[in-house]
């Protein structure tokens, strides 16, 4: 990742400098960017050693994203706890975003900490494929991103435009990704912190063997769960 | 720009870090000092360096001149 100090005008930062025309991918660098916020401008790399839920929403003043809203606002200080920062997008103005944020203040007496990118030219919508077209061309769908501390795409989810994210299931996976890298192991379905997880399978037979003998709950071979 | 208002003065968030540069520092002792989400105190550095109020060396930020007086201007 660059160096998130770095003070020039970098033009890699540029949504419409030469990325690759591609879409976000798992296990590749996140398409860096230079952003207009509520909070300022925010470069993608001033999250470097943190992770990063970078997510869009079709449109502000509307009651679907309100309520997403609120339930992000009310699960950013478990994510911050894990070291975990918010990103909101949609392709509204600055003044649009701090007219919401103010109004869901009024109206629910929410607080909303995390900053919000004002894309009105689309261009880091386009550049992480957050427009459907099939749905809208104008709004972006219900996308998560799941950027690790060191800029590399995690996880994406995509949610239609008429239903809300169930944000219990981003700190689910983010607890599973962190888990992941802390203890090089997978996880199954529905897994939640504390259950057994997964121990990758054997890719020799000498593995296969030594798998075995290693005292793990193994259904079979290929098979294997422990405590972490 | 941010890190200084409509009026020409410091923002909340700048005036801390700014105040946080008393003596050099890097964006993740600012932030240790500020209570700042890291994030935020790398794009208002950014933005104070680029307003001349600090200056950036070796990874290390130090007010400029211009930053103490726009500082002690309002203290």
């Amino acid at each position: 990742m660059p160096n998130p100090e770095a003070t020039s005008q970098d033009p890699s930062h540029t949504a419409a400098s030469a990325q690759p025309a591609s879409l976000p991918r798992l296990g590749m660098p996140a398409p860096l960017f230079e952003a207009v916020t509520t909070h300022g401008k925010i470069r993608l790399d001033d999250f470097h050693g943190n992770w990063l839920v970078l997510f869009s929403h079709p449109a502000d003043f509307t009651p679907v994203c309100t309520t997403e809203f609120i339930a992000f606002a009310a699960i950013a200080p478990e994510l911050r706890q894990r070291n975990v920062e918010l990103l909101g997008l949609s392709i509204d103005s600055p003044t649009s975003h701090i007219a919401w944020v103010r109004n869901i203040k009024e109206k629910f007496g929410i607080d909303i900490p995390f900053p919000i990118i004002a894309d009105l030219n689309k261009e880091i919508a386009t550049l992480y494929g957050m427009i459907m077209p099939g749905e809208s061309k104008t709004e972006t769908s219900r996308c998560v991103f799941v950027i690790d501390p060191n800029g590399i795409v995690r996880a994406m989810i995509y949610y239609p435009l008429t239903t809300g994210r169930n944000t219990a299931e981003i700190i689910r996976l983010i607890d599973a990704l962190q888990t992941t890298d802390k203890h090089h192991v997978a996880t199954p379905a529905n897994w939640k912190p504390g259950e057994k997880v997964i121990v990758p399978p054997p890719a020799t037979m000498e593995e296969v063997d030594a798998r075995l003998k290693a005292g793990f709950e193994c259904t079979d071979w290929y098979f294997c769960k422990k405590a972490v | 720009m941010a890190c200084v208002g409509s009026n020409g003065e410091l923002t909340e968030s700048a005036r801390r870090m700014l105040a946080a540069l008393e003596n050099p520092a890097t964006p993740e002792q600012v932030a240790a000092h500020t209570e700042l989400p890291l994030f935020r105190v790398r794009g208002g550095l950014r933005e104070m360096a680029e307003a001349g109020l600090i200056e950036l060396s070796a990874g290390v930020y130090a007010s400029t001149q211009q930053g103490r007086a726009l500082l002690s201007a309002k203290r």
